[in-house]
């Protein structure tokens, strides 16, 4: 035990004697938080929108009205003809062509429905969809509008025989602001601790054995498994301080919700670093240099992090990836961790998932510690 | 000249005899390009749905059908009582619900009105969004059907997706991850590399060579951008061959504009080299400090437009937003240079602003 601490105290010296690493460990997680929180949004705003009306009548430019009305949308241009639309595409100056075809009120008075035609950049396929549901319900919140107003030529305003109307009440659970940051605040963090403590467990080991200090621990009496903790304890520590650091910021800059309980989220917090930095110390032990053990490293946070769900929905993936995906521990933690805060649960639905990641810590420990040689090859 | 190419080759030997390390330089970019292509989807599908029904009959079956029928939802639960839809939406079991009046046929023939609720877990809202599009288009299909009579107005958008027709995910994402890799595999190589150099004090006997800086960080980078060509090739013929993905303008300007971006990122590396003193921090600054902001503010996964105005200014200093405008153009719209002039030159000018700022700081630091 004592050689345990001995070394644990050495790690922290070591580290905390380096001034740069200390800045950047502590401040790379804090400033990315701050900034990206604000980066990482789909909602879609003010969408540069060209008009081309070829209609030109009442019913078309009240419509025209109505996009311009709204915040999802602005005109910015209104053209009588399509001449033009396709290099303002190809520039990227607008996102979304609303193409109003001659006959438009004509149709509506006389069919009751009129086509209008949208063109949208799909370079950015995300947002594609977004776009187009803001102007679906504009356009069939218009069509409303004019059911009311439009003289209809269809004479079939006198068959009122009563028709049971539709009433479609939608809600929105756990976040009815809309508020993209208590979604992604969260999953940040996840990364960002997920990164750190990746990284500098990966490299550690094989610093020590580029640098040559290695060989002088090889050479003392200390066991693997000793060897192993006092290398994991530090960073654990560490990892625990700046995710406290960022889950306080979450709170009290983004005021993002914390329904269930904070024990819940350290507990699962505390299982998933052991898997993340027990797996770092793994790639220490089996590369050579430092700068191969971060191309492994980047390598598997790149995965974890693009196939956990944090950025993109776990459920698009093909079958194949969601279960490689259930091998993911990212994936797990940041499920937890929005099942309790956003949603309020508790052990009862988080507990599997809990012992699942603790499983997989202890396993992901004892092969670092096989792995690792004292002997030199 | 001869003092240069000695040193090149030195630099080449280096990189070749490190089998490992090549192994995963050359693999590894393919290796991400295929996985995420295949994994990273923005599109929403298998929405886990709960039906409350609680007198079923042939309306609300035939709308349980055809919830059932689309591809879009997965119906996991269907019950008769709304009690326990919280408990289910905690657990995560399912994410969204459709709750039915009772004595829907009744209703509909008594002409009574149809109150019906759609629950959504909203702790995503884009994704909630789509879903609540999804399945409040199939309700009011299914009204319309059920209930004949109504014809109320319709305009009827047609809409057509420009450059990606099918929205298929792959094609978007791939030159992003083409940019994407290509900035942290060379720019963390050259600053772990100089770095390295450093620590093991090697670069002291650089510096007292004959061998200017300049010329020293030039024979540095040129073995990567040798390197991170082949990578780039490699990645071109994986997005062809196995996602299809178009390639509608000149292969000539894709090739030379991505050289022209692996300089960039090798000079940021060298830039980053300049200002730390080991490996440790030079990898804390490639990857944690260029990972998530290539990812996040380079329009790779979140569009740009919606930025704040601030962070929209911030990205403007993140090369890889403009490389994937130049990719994306020329991929999938067969834009030209006439077209992408604009950021070929910002890239241009970020690339020698590094590189000498880069070269200089070597100099001053060692100096």
């Amino acid at each position: 035990m004592r050689t345990i601490f001995f070394l644990v105290r050495k790690e922290f010296l070591q580290i905390f004697r380096d001034r740069t690493t200390v800045f950047q460990i502590f401040m790379i997680p804090v400033v990315q938080l701050l900034v990206l929180a604000n980066a990482a949004t789909f909602d879609v705003k003010r969408v540069a929108m060209l008009v081309v009306d070829e209609d030109r009548t009442t019913v078309s430019s009240g419509l025209v009205q109505r996009l311009q009305a709204g915040r999802q949308f602005r005109v910015v241009r209104y053209l009588p003809t399509d001449a033009g639309v396709d290099q303002a595409l190809l520039n990227r100056d607008v996102t979304a062509v609303l193409h109003i075809p001659r006959s438009f009120e004509e149709d509506l008075v006389r069919r009751g429905r009129a086509p209008v035609q949208l063109v949208l950049n799909a370079e950015e396929g995300a947002t594609t969809g977004i776009v187009q549901s803001y102007a679906n319900s504009i356009l069939s919140g218009y069509a409303k509008e004019l059911d009311q107003t439009l003289p209809l030529a269809r004479g079939a305003s006198g068959v009122t025989s009563r028709v049971a109307p539709l009433d479609l009440r939608t809600q929105r659970w756990y976040n009815p602001s809309r508020n993209y940051k208590y979604w992604m605040v969260p999953a940040l963090l996840v990364s960002l601790t997920t990164i750190i403590g990746l990284l500098l467990t990966a490299q550690n080991i094989t610093r020590e054995n580029e640098l040559g200090t290695l060989e002088q621990l090889n050479v003392t009496p200390m066991t693997k498994i000793q060897f192993i903790a006092a290398k994991l304890i530090p960073f654990w520590i560490l990892s625990m301080v700046i995710f406290s650091i960022g889950l306080a910021i979450g709170k009290l800059v983004f005021g993002i919700p914390m329904r269930g309980n904070l024990a819940v989220v350290y507990l699962a917090a505390a299982a998933y670093l052991i898997v993340v930095l027990g797996m770092g110390l793994g790639i220490s032990t089996i590369t050579r240099t430092q700068q191969q053990s971060m191309f492994v490293a980047f390598f598997f946070t790149l995965i974890f992090l693009l196939m956990s769900g944090l950025f993109t929905p776990v459920d698009s993936m093909p079958d194949w990836a969601q279960q490689v995906a259930e091998a993911n521990p990212v994936k797990h933690f940041v499920s937890i961790m929005r099942a309790v805060l956003m949603r309020g649960a508790g052990l009862e639905t988080v507990g599997r998932p809990i012992i699942g990641l603790t499983v997989a810590g202890v396993a992901v420990l004892g092969l670092a510690v096989l792995r690792y040689r004292k002997s030199v090859a | 000249m001869r003092a240069f190419l000695g040193f090149v080759r030195k630099e080449t030997l280096h990189l070749l005899r490190d089998r490992q390390t090549l192994a995963i330089l050359i693999l590894f970019p393919v290796v991400q390009v295929l996985i995420f292509g295949f994994a990273v989807r923005t599109d929403v599908r298998d929405i886990q749905i709960g039906i409350v029904d609680p007198t079923p009959d042939v309306a609300t079956n035939e709308l349980r059908e055809r919830v059932a029928a689309s591809d879009r939802f997965n119906v996991v639960w269907t019950g008769s009582s709304a009690a326990d839809l919280e408990t289910r939406f905690r657990e995560g079991t399912i994410r969204q619900a459709l709750v039915l009046p009772s004595d829907v046929e009744r209703r509909i023939g008594r002409g009574d009105s149809l109150p019906v609720q759609l629950i959504t877990d909203g702790s995503d809202p884009n994704t909630a969004g789509i879903m609540m599009g999804y399945a409040s288009a199939i309700v009011d299909r299914w009204y319309r059907d059920e209930v004949p009579g109504k014809g109320s107005l319709r305009i009827e958008a047609q809409a057509r997706m420009r450059y990606n027709p099918t929205l298929e995910s792959s094609h978007l994402f791939v030159p992003g991850l083409i940019a994407f890799v290509l900035t942290i595999v060379s720019a963390l190589m050259t600053a772990l590399s100089i770095t390295r150099e450093k620590e093991t004090g090697t670069m002291e006997m650089l510096l007292v060579s004959p061998i200017r800086p300049k010329a020293i960080v030039a024979g540095k980078v040129i073995p990567y951008i040798a390197l991170g060509f082949i990578s780039v090739l490699l990645v071109l013929v994986a997005a062809r061959t196995v996602f299809g993905v178009p390639l509608r303008g000149s292969l000539f300007l894709l090739l030379a504009e991505s050289v022209l971006y692996i300089i960039t990122a090798l000079a940021l590396g060298i830039l980053i080299s300049t200002q730390v003193p080991n490996q440790r921090t030079a990898m804390i600054a490639a990857l944690a400090g260029l990972m998530l902001p290539t990812l996040l503010l380079s329009g790779f996964i979140f569009p740009l437009d919606s930025l704040p105005k601030v962070l929209q200014w911030l990205s403007y200093i993140v090369p890889a937003r403009w490389f994937l405008t130049i990719v994306r153009g020329i991929m999938l719209k067969g834009a030209g240079l006439a077209t992408l002039w604009q950021e070929t030159l910002i890239l241009v000018g970020m690339t020698m602003f590094l590189l000498v700022k880069g070269s200089r700081g070597l100099a001053i630091r060692l100096g």
